[in-house]
């Protein structure tokens, strides 16, 4: 394990050759593209949209079964058991959605099929945040300006101090507490995250000029809100409410609030599980932040390295890859954010025998132990201090002198 | 797939309410799970059977979704199939005739080129296709004229294919000659169906026309349509209205003489519209024009089509400037352009060129 310095000193020419490296398996894979991955984006679509309409029917059966019916079955334990399974896979949908397609979509990995189902520039996602606002904060922000302080909006969602280089405020010190909200409401966060109020706040922006963005948002907020909290809670109670006249069967608002439940609850299990994943991408053990000079001054090449010292994977089998959305191949997706996501499994020898030759580190680690090291993160950082990797990175092409680190 | 949230009246929320179950996809999206014929967001047709009229020419019947509309005899359809897994558009027309009741309809294909190819040797029986609704004006007109000549060579015979036989079904074929031109007498598309037609028509003649007889007796061009040959296999040629389907040599010919004899009113063609892709030469820029925008612009081989569209005055969304976040994408209406990272030419119509990192390589539409 490295400690203290940058790991790596690479010569320009080093550096060159990865470029190169990276560029052909880019263009292989691009090449190879075809009916495989077709079926696979299909079937993965399908598959989606099956269990979040099944677990919409599964909690709708479930209602029939309150014990208020009366009935042989009606009881609380098949009521709560059909209600918890049909929550389960509505969240299941809800994670497979925006993890494995819609993110992979909106990173125009599909756009080559030109199927007009199936675009970066159509597809919404099942999400607080519109579309729209994702790709400015996280395809071109995130994934151009990964790790780099200032400039990419992840680096602790400006709420969090995950990195030493940061510079400690007293704030921090709230921020396992704000860790757990995060989680709670992640989707919420990013959708309030991408209209980036702390430049109103600083006077860099008025609200005047992110108003248009700001009524997206709130349209898709309530679009969301209809949908899990209103509408389908509503189509439930309609369903049930002639027997309500008929002097049996729940009262109306306890069928209402049990289908909000559910929702919710698929929506928090969505929420702590992209949490837990996208928290294993960019902050455990030892990933490296830049400054912007660095960045400003690298070449495609050195994008690429940069990514590669960004990111973190996670090791699993492959249903877990799967409800990662991939993201436990963040390596591979940070180097290739436009390649199928399907493929990330297959490169990720060849990125990881290719890191190995020039000594580059390659972070990988079971879920337990990249969480486990983010938590720690999270818990020291919120105090002063901290281990640092050190900024000022030992490639040859990139010897200036260290800048300022403030955020 | 593009979310739309309804509109703000009050009467009209409560009317698209439902819709909000589906948010951010359409209801058609669960639909289609079921059936995709009941789809409304996209129409898809489902192959229900296959059958091979020639060696290499195929009948694909397909029952279109809830929301076709019957075609005209003459009219073709789009469709989209799937060739190492891209979607490529072809256009065909239908060879079945609109009086057809069974919901269904035919194309008959010829696996010659890519999307052709897929589509007779891969698409299998069951299979779902997106379509497109029937369009074209090569149709008859109404009223009927009082005689008819069919010219038609090769798979260019379905749209006669379609009028004779909705002529048929109607019970008012007119006096029809039919000229069919094909390779030899193994590859007649539609050989069987026209004979039958003769044969229980007496006012449709059918005469067949070999270009390169299997004996090899033949030489090549003795079959090839001629003003003398027209003359001998249908002498009152003038007083007919003709309708023309074939390869583009064949309906270059017909053209010439029809102009030269002053008859151009009385022929009505129908080309199978291939586009000949011409590859541009290394190193050399083009024309860019910017479609949405009405700007015609220079660029050279080496600058990116952003700067190029932004010089111009436009200002295309973007982010990174360097291949990497696609907020730039914009669809190529035409013409081709070349990846500056790869070097590589795109030049597939209707796909995303990523425009920052993209040069003009010789002429090219942008949707901008």
């Amino acid at each position: 394990m490295p400690t203290g310095r940058m790991p790596v000193r690479l010569t320009e020419a080093q550096i060159e050759e990865i470029g190169r490296e990276l560029d052909a398996i880019r263009h292989e894979v691009i090449e190879s593209r075809g009916d495989r991955d077709r079926r696979y984006i299909r079937n993965v679509i399908k598959t989606q949209r099956g269990l979040a309409l099944g677990g919409r029917v599964i909690i709708l059966a479930s209602v029939l079964f309150l014990p208020s019916w009366g009935h042989g079955l009606a009881s609380y334990t098949v009521f709560l058991s059909l209600l918890v399974f049909g929550a389960f896979s509505l969240g299941l949908a809800k994670i497979i959605e925006n993890m494995e397609i819609a993110h992979n979509v909106m990173h125009a990995q599909w756009d080559w099929m030109r199927d007009e189902d199936i675009q970066s520039s159509t597809w919404e996602w099942d999400n607080v945040c519109p579309s729209a606002e994702w790709k400015v904060s996280h395809n071109y922000k995130h994934h151009t300006w990964t790790n780099v302080l200032g400039k990419d909006p992840d680096v602790g969602y400006g709420m969090l101090r995950v990195s030493p280089e940061q510079r400690w405020k007293p704030f921090y010190l709230g921020q396992p507490i704000y860790a757990l909200v995060l989680a709670v409401f992640f989707e919420w966060a990013i959708a309030i995250q991408g209209l980036e109020l702390g430049r109103v706040f600083s006077g860099k922006s008025s609200l005047r000029q992110i108003r248009s963005q700001v009524n997206m948002t709130l349209k898709k907020m309530g679009a969301q809100i209809m949908k899990d909290y209103v509408m389908w809670p509503f189509v439930v109670v309609a369903l049930t409410i002639p027997f309500a006249f008929l002097g049996f069967g729940p009262a109306w608002i306890a069928v209402f609030l049990w289908v909000l439940a559910a929702n919710a609850a698929a929506n928090l299990f969505r929420n702590f599980w992209t949490y837990l994943i996208i928290f294993c991408g960019h902050f455990p053990g030892d990933v490296y932040v830049f400054t912007k000079k660095q960045a400003e001054e690298e070449t495609r090449a050195g994008w690429y390295v940069r990514q590669l010292l960004a990111s973190c994977n996670i090791r699993g089998g492959k249903l877990f890859h799967f409800l990662s959305g991939n993201l436990s191949h963040q390596i591979e997706h940070h180097l290739f954010p436009d390649l199928p996501s399907n493929r990330y499994q297959e490169l990720a020898p060849r990125v990881r025998a290719m890191a190995d030759r020039f000594e580059l580190p390659y972070n990988t680690g079971s879920l337990v132990s990249q969480f486990g090291s983010t938590v720690w993160k999270i818990l020291r950082l919120s105090f002063p201090g901290g281990k640092s990797l050190g900024m000022s990175l030992e490639f040859n092409t990139w010897n200036e002198p260290q800048e300022s680190t403030e955020v | 797939m593009k979310a739309s949230i309804p509109g703000t009246s009050l009467l009209s929320r409560i009317a698209s309410a439902p819709r909000f179950l589906a948010y951010p996809l359409q209801i058609s999206n669960y639909l289609e799970l079921i059936n995709p014929l009941w789809s409304s967001h996209r129409l898809m047709a489902r192959v229900v059977k296959v059958w091979d009229e020639t060696k290499n020419a195929r009948t694909l019947t397909l029952r279109p979704g809830r929301h076709w509309k019957r075609h005209q005899a003459g009219q073709y359809v789009s469709i989209r199939i799937p060739v190492a897994g891209k979607l490529e558009t072809r256009y065909y027309t239908i060879s079945s005739p609109p009086e057809r009741n069974d919901g269904c309809f035919t194309i008959t294909v010829k696996a010659v080129g890519r999307g052709s190819h897929s589509l007779v040797r891969d698409i299998q029986v069951g299979a779902y296709l997106p379509i497109g609704l029937p369009d074209g004006d090569f149709v008859l007109p109404d009223p009927l004229p009082e005689k008819l000549l069919f010219i038609t060579g090769g798979i260019g015979i379905t749209p006669a294919m379609s009028m004779l036989s909705s002529l048929i079904a109607r019970k008012c074929l007119p006096d029809s000659v039919h000229l069919h031109y094909s390779p030899n007498e193994f590859e007649v598309v539609f050989d069987k169906q026209l004979k039958e037609m003769a044969r229980s028509h007496s006012q449709y003649r059918p005469v067949r026309i070999f270009t390169q007889p299997a004996d090899g007796i033949a030489s090549l061009n003795e079959g090839r349509f001629s003003a003398a040959q027209l003359d001998r296999l249908c002498p009152d040629w003038k007083e007919r209205e003709v309708f023309a389907c074939g390869p583009e040599t064949m309906l270059t010919a017909l053209t010439a003489h029809f102009e030269r004899t002053r008859m151009s009113s009385k022929l009505h063609l129908e080309r199978f519209g291939f586009g000949s892709p011409n590859v541009p030469v290394d190193g050399v820029g083009g024309l860019v024009r910017l479609v949405k925008s009405g700007l015609d612009v220079e660029a050279d081989a080496s600058t990116n089509l952003l700067l190029v569209a932004e010089q111009a005055g436009l200002k295309p969304n973007h982010g990174c400037r360097q291949g990497i976040c696609h907020t730039c994408n914009v669809k190529l209406v035409s013409g081709s352009v070349r990846d500056l990272r790869t070097g590589k030419i795109i030049d597939e119509v209707g796909g995303p060129v990523q425009i920052c990192v993209s040069a003009a390589a010789g002429n090219c539409e942008l949707d901008l």
